[in-house]
């Protein structure tokens, strides 16, 4: 699903170069469950976008579902996003005109999908995620662990194979966090590839792979036993 | 993305961000005014003046002295000086076949009193046919009497506006008035017919043309009107004219003759320049309107960074980016428009019903404006909307602060 070889990021802060990945290379395999863990500033942010073809690599390469994505232009990167990767963020990122329903339609919308099909899809997410009637209104109507269901229906509206989620519990309370927590699990069951970057130690260790960052490198790389990490 | 998908994003947009699309439409629709109802007045000026025009009559011609027109190489070292347009000159016209009518013109600006009234006014010295050429109805009275052209008969008629200032409400028909150093009886008055082709007939005193040679001391005629049997004879009678006043000027053609038509054609040119260029000056509002609609995306594009971000990330081309904002400034600008286009129609309409000047903007104006609407609004978008399509999608959705 993922192959990284020796890729490289680098921030200009001020008059100070920053390394934000450092020759970091990784491969994640179809249908894996990865939380990736470190300290503020560790790159965890920039691998992310990075994954998510939403910033592109200084040096190394990134190959996604078999594509190597170095010398692809941005729309080729676009086309890539809608097709293959789903985002889940920590701020829920859901523009506010729009009703929840709009909100979830908008990927299928930009994606030129006929409106029947947009209906189709939209209502099985809907009902898989027990959003119901909240649909109607606009995000700043809804609690937040309903505006994160919207954003991962929004997500996975496309079929993605890849979920990228950055901080998804971090602007929630212990319970909307629980239920996100298991939506997503229960989706990375059914062989979605579920990307958590997260600070939170609990979450991490639900992950049946973690990778902890610090200074754009990643330190430790393990696989936990599946016991422990699922109900 | 689907174009009624893309329509009902841009409109939403649009209805998000109320109060500066209202903004955006008000700036739009001043613009459009602004060259409609610049365009409308030139042409209804141009209009009238064209109509101001027809009054003098297509088959009238007009002989100026000297020769309006500029040839090349060194002038002759003698005998350049024009000649003098003479009474003789007049009646050898008023003889040529195709001239119906024909008459000298003598004129200046004479001081006249009646009593202690005193009074400068333009003075015409001019025969009974000038009446019938320029079709001026004498109201009171009659017209200069018919007579030869070189008697100088000491007889006036007044327009309406001298009348009144020279005999208040007293009876002036009959009465005496002084001239220069002679004095006329007045035989008819003028109706009120106002200017006419930038002569105000209304002030004016009009005398015996040999009354006018003597009063201003001049042979030479100012100008003659001489009138033809019909549009058919324009041609041949411009060409008897020249060829009489060129033999009597010894092999000379020292006259300009000017037709109603050559003059038309010269102010209806004039107008027309003065038109594009009022046209040209309100297009100008337009590209400030234009300017505006770029600050104001660029606003747009800056407050909706992470909306551009989120649409990225979801998978948006840049090209969809760019055609959301470029789009949502061209409706913009096409509903500013049509609004502007119906205020102007509306104002016109008033100054119509107000003034008696055709007010009327070309289609050319009209269609012109909105293209020119849509022209800036897509222009000045262009530029931020590329700014957004470039947007690096992380920048966009970082919140500010949040990450290194």
């Amino acid at each position: 699903m993922i192959r990284l070889r020796g890729v490289s990021r680098c921030f200009v802060l001020g008059d100070q170069q920053v390394k934000g990945l450092d020759e970091v290379s990784l491969e994640v395999a179809k249908g894996e469950y990865l939380a990736v863990m470190g300290p503020s500033g560790s790159g965890k942010s920039t691998l992310l976008n990075i994954l998510g073809l939403l910033d592109a690599p200084d040096a190394g390469e990134y190959w996604l579902a078999g594509e190597a994505t170095a010398s692809l232009d941005e729309n080729r990167r676009a086309q890539l996003r809608s097709q293959h990767i789903g985002f889940v963020f920590q701020s829920y990122h859901l523009i506010p005109r729009l009703t929840a329903l709009e909100n979830i339609e908008l990927p299928m919308l930009l994606a030129g999908i006929e409106p029947a099909e947009r209906q189709r899809r939209s209502a099985r997410l809907v009902e898989r995620l027990n959003l119901g009637d909240r649909v109607k209104h606009r995000p700043a109507e809804l609690s937040g662990g309903q505006r994160q269901r919207v954003a991962i229906a929004r997500a996975m509206v496309m079929q993605p194979a890849l979920l990228l989620a950055d901080e998804p519990t971090g602007n929630l309370d212990s319970h909307s966090g629980a239920e996100v927590v298991a939506l997503l699990e229960e989706l990375n069951g059914e062989g979605l590839t579920l990307l958590v970057v997260t600070h939170d130690a609990a979450l991490g260790a639900r992950a049946r792979r973690c990778l902890r960052m610090r200074d754009g490198r990643i330190i430790e790389d393990v696989q936990q036993g599946p016991g422990d990490a699922r109900r | 993305m689907r174009g009624a998908d893309g329509l009902g994003l841009m409109l939403g947009a649009l209805a998000g961000h109320r109060s500066r699309s209202l903004m955006l439409l008000l700036a739009m629709a001043i613009g459009v005014v602004a060259v409609n109802l610049l365009t409308g007045l030139a042409e209804g000026a141009r209009q009238f003046v064209i109509g101001e025009f027809a009054m003098l009559g297509r088959n009238t011609l007009i002989v100026l002295p000297g020769r309006k027109e500029t040839t090349g190489g060194m002038p002759p070292i003698t005998g350049l000086a024009t000649r003098d347009l003479t009474l003789g000159d007049a009646e050898a016209i008023g003889r040529l076949p195709s001239v119906r009518r024909v008459a000298p013109l003598q004129a200046g600006q004479l001081e006249v009193n009646v009593g202690n009234r005193v009074r400068e006014a333009f003075t015409l010295g001019t025969s009974h046919e000038f009446f019938a050429i320029r079709q001026l109805s004498v109201g009171q009275g009659q017209a200069l009497p018919p007579l030869p052209l070189d008697q100088a008969e000491a007889v006036c008629v007044i327009g309406a506006a001298l009348r009144r200032e020279l005999f208040g409400t007293g009876p002036a028909l009959g009465q005496w008035l002084r001239a220069g150093d002679r004095r006329f009886r007045v035989v008819g008055i003028l109706s009120e017919r106002g200017e006419s082709l930038g002569m105000d007939f209304g002030e004016m005193l009009i005398i015996p043309v040999a009354s006018a040679q003597v009063l201003f001391n001049r042979e030479g005629l100012f100008r003659v009107f001489a009138e033809v049997r019909g549009p058919q004879f324009l041609d041949s009678g411009k060409r008897q004219i020249l060829a009489t006043i060129t033999a009597r000027h010894e092999g000379k053609e020292d006259v300009t003759l000017i037709s109603q038509d050559s003059m038309l054609a010269a102010f209806d040119g004039i107008l027309g320049a003065l038109g594009l260029a009022l046209a040209g000056i309100a297009a100008i509002s337009l590209l400030v309107a234009g300017i505006l609609i770029m600050n104001v995306t660029w606003i747009a594009v800056n407050q909706r960074t992470a909306e551009i971000g989120l649409l990225k990330a979801l998978g948006a081309r840049p090209a969809q980016v760019r055609l959301l904002f470029v789009g949502e400034a061209a409706l913009l600008a096409l509903a500013g428009g049509l609004i502007g286009l119906g205020l102007s129609e509306a104002l016109l309409w008033l100054g119509r019903q107000l003034w008696e000047i055709p007010l009327q903007t070309p289609l050319w104006a009209r269609l012109g404006s909105l293209l020119l609407a849509m022209l800036a609004a897509l222009l000045f978008a262009w530029l931020p909307a590329n700014q957004a399509a470039r947007l690096e999608p992380l920048a966009a959705l970082r919140p500010p602060g949040a990450r290194a």
